[in-house]
């Protein structure tokens, strides 16, 4: 569903990602991992649409579409979801609201009918028992006053709420206590069906504990440098990206 | 390059167009223009009027003629030529006018449109309305459902023929006549507007709303209304305009005054739609307004809630007089300036009576070059024992061309009360839009749903029929503005 080819992307003129391919098949699920400053948070931004982010050279196809030249919000409502690192507030915005908003942009993409007042309600009610996020946070604003773990919960209910094909879960883990760790990771086991496919980025291994991929790839230095199964998690984890580092090195002396 | 991106959006999405801009082709009664004492001779001649209103009208332009536009706001307003504005302006009068059938129906094809029809079983179920268009009252609908109550609803100048003595005792009584620039001129030359009584223990059981239309060119609008609200009452009151789009300014300044006895309580709400002018800042309404209401009696409480989306320039401040002990003042607005618009809008709590209490929000929302000022005074008076005071000042930029100012003045003279005063001001963030935007969410769609969350506060205090439009107003009038 996603191929990304050679993708090199600056922000500000300083280069970021210096070419990255990957494919990314239905069904998936893709770890990329890397220390801090490596570019993970980038690729994420360049997939959503994010403006600040300026693509130098390489193509990014989904479903056989140009993603690049797709603006945001139809990004978006052809199934491309983001999990924040940081969630944005947006005060005075109920959830109700937001998500009826987005739900319904989404269902007039497919030519649906908006939701039903008591529909869209039942809807929220059923996803909110799902990812067993606490009803409360949604008569609040959106992310207005949440706990770092709140925003993340409600970023995976939005992702409930919006059935992604593709999910992007950019450092979901971050800040998280092992309570809200493991509602994260049963929210996206419990929405994960056969068609559709994650990348999930993450500077630790312990999230794929409860999240299984099939591909684990290291970033760094804005370039993928390995990718192989589960086991490379488990093997970072033990040995740290110092080894990652220095076998580079010694490749590039070689 | 982030900054760049921000304001093409921005420039983008403030061309909202205003719908209520169409003339309507009505036979009309004009004065030749100009000011004059044979001018407001003729104003109170054509209307009939006692001899103690003719007296009032000439005290006022008498006394009009020793004073100086003020300079204080911070607005830019092109020099007004008086002689150059015509100051009365009615449709031709058709005789026995006894049923809606007998309006002229260019008249009603006007209102309809407005989507204020004057006929009462079309109209939204619990509203009564009073129609005016220019200098004159059309209809008021459901009259003698409220006069059973003992309502009075009607036009100003029926109230001067039918109720001098409630004309008489309260007109005047919290906005005198040498108040201001503006309210003097209003004093002269005012044409019509709405009165309402709302007698002892009557709580009224629909929502009361005048609907202000400019539709004449070169004339000025110069209503008046008065609402008293008598010992135990209570009513809700609205009050919309809209005008045509004309190269040329026009200018309006109106006087609402409202008084509330013991126990009273009077819920005053606005939602201004004058024509704004085009997006060069050319024509435009000038509202020049003053509102003031007097908490007369223990216990009573008047509530403001404005949402302010027109006119090229505003310059208003709805204010409450906290006589009464445990009196109650609230002030909610929502103020929106975009393109070339101006706005100096705010309130005066003036706290007399012990233990008073008021409660100030305010909401600015610049755009384009748009210019938004909050000013607003809170005075405690020596024997206002435990007043209380909160006042909350936000403002919302979009964009980097517009400006927000904030002006609060506080004057306490007494020890016990409490005063406190909030002001924020932020800018609708890119990454806000882009969160939107990651959710399926178009740029235009999510700067409606800011603003609106933004105004929440105030848009709540509403009557629920107009929540609605006002939301849809201020997306409307920010269309066009953000990224």
């Amino acid at each position: 569903m996603l191929i990304i080819n050679n993708l090199k992307a600056s922000i500000g003129g300083k280069s970021i990602l210096k070419g990255i391919s990957l494919e990314v098949k239905p069904g998936e699920i893709h770890a990329i991992m890397g220390p801090n400053g490596s570019g993970k948070s980038t690729l994420a931004a360049v997939l959503a649409g994010r403006e600040f982010v300026e693509v130098t050279e390489g193509t990014v196809t989904y479903f056989g579409k140009n993603l690049l030249e797709m603006a945001a919000e139809d990004r978006a409502k052809e199934g491309i979801f983001l999990g924040f690192q940081y969630p944005i507030e947006i005060p005075g915005v109920s959830m109700v609201n937001f998500m009826k908003t987005a739900v319904n942009e989404h269902r007039k993409h497919k030519g649906l009918d908006p939701l039903s007042a008591s529909d869209f309600l039942k809807l929220m009610r059923d996803k909110k028992e799902l990812v067993e996020i606490d009803s409360k946070l949604a008569n609040r604003s959106v992310n207005e006053g949440f706990s770092g773990g709140e925003k993340k919960k409600n970023e995976i209910f939005q992702m409930a709420m919006l059935d992604p094909k593709l999910a992007i879960l950019d450092e979901t883990d971050s800040g998280l206590d092992i309570d809200a760790l493991r509602i994260v990771a049963n929210g996206v086991n419990k929405l994960k069906h056969p068609d559709n496919s994650f990348i999930v980025i993450t500077h630790y291994q312990r999230l794929l504990d409860y999240i299984i991929p099939d591909v684990v790839h290291v970033l760094y230095d804005g370039r993928i440098v390995k990718t192989a199964g589960k086991e490379l998690a488990l093997e970072l984890e033990e040995k740290g990206y110092d080894w990652i580092k220095k076998e580079i090195e010694n490749n590039v002396e070689a | 390059m982030m900054e760049k991106d921000n304001d093409k959006i921005l420039s983008e999405v403030t061309t909202g167009e205003y719908k209520y801009g169409f003339y309507s082709n009505i036979e009309m009664d004009r004065i030749p223009k100009g000011l004059s004492e044979e001018v407001v001779r003729l104003i109170s001649f054509k209307k009939n009027e006692p001899e103690w209103l003719l007296d009032f009208r000439l005290k006022s332009y008498r006394h009009w003629l020793t004073m100086k536009m003020p300079t204080w706001p911070n607005l830019r307003i092109p020099p007004i030529n008086y002689q150059d504005i015509i100051f009365y302006a009615a449709p031709k009068e058709r005789k026995n006018l006894k049923s809606v059938d007998d309006i002229d129906p260019e008249l009603r094809k006007t209102f309809d449109k407005l989507g204020i029809p004057l006929e009462e079983q079309k109209h939204l179920a619990g509203v009564a309305v009073d129609a005016v268009i220019d200098s004159v009252s059309i209809k008021t609908t459901f009259k003698e459902t409220l006069a059973e109550m003992g309502i009075i609803f009607c036009s100003f100048s029926d109230a001067v023929k039918e109720y001098p003595d409630l004309v008489k005792r309260y007109m005047g009584s919290v906005v005198p006549y040498t108040d201001n620039f503006f309210a003097t001129l209003n004093s002269a030359v005012f044409s019509d507007g709405s009165f309402c009584y709302i007698p002892k223990g009557v709580r009224c059981p629909m929502e009361l709303s005048t609907y202000f239309r400019i539709n004449s060119a070169n004339t000025g609008q110069f209503e008046r209304t008065l609402l008293i609200a008598d010992e135990e009452s209570y009513v809700s009151y609205l009050e919309g305009c809209t005008a045509p789009s004309r190269d040329e300014n026009q200018l309006h300044a109106a006087i609402v005054e409202i008084v509330a006895e013991k126990n009273a309580e009077v819920k005053y709400s606005t939602v201004q739609n004058w024509y704004p002018g085009d997006k060069e800042g050319k024509g435009g309404v000038f509202n020049f307004v003053t509102k003031r209401g007097m908490c007369k009696g223990e216990n009573s409480k008047i509530s403001w809630t404005q949402i302010e989306t027109g006119s090229a320039i505003t310059w208003k401040y709805p204010s409450c007089i906290l006589r009464g002990d445990n009196s109650t003042g609230e002030f909610y607005s929502v103020a929106v300036t975009n393109n070339h618009q101006q706005a100096d809008t705010g309130t005066k709590m003036t706290h007399i009576g012990k233990n008073t209490k008021s409660t100030v929000v305010s909401k600015g929302i610049s755009a384009g070059y748009g210019q938004n000022s909050y000013r607003g005074l809170v005075k405690v008076l020596k024997n206002a024992t435990n007043a209380r005071n909160y006042s909350q000042c936000d403002s919302l930029l979009l964009g980097d061309k517009c400006g927000a100012h904030t002006f609060p003045y506080l004057e306490v003279d007494n020890s016990t009360s409490i005063v406190e005063h909030e002001a924020t001001t932020s800018k609708i963030g890119e990454d806000q839009i882009f969160y939107c935007n990651q959710r399926g969410i178009s740029t235009e769609d999510a700067i409606g749903l800011i603003v609106n969350g933004y105004a929440r506060e105030v848009i709540n205090k509403l009557p629920m029929e107009f929540a609605v439009e006002a939301q849809k107003l201020l997306q409307i009038s920010l269309e066009g503005s953000v990224g």
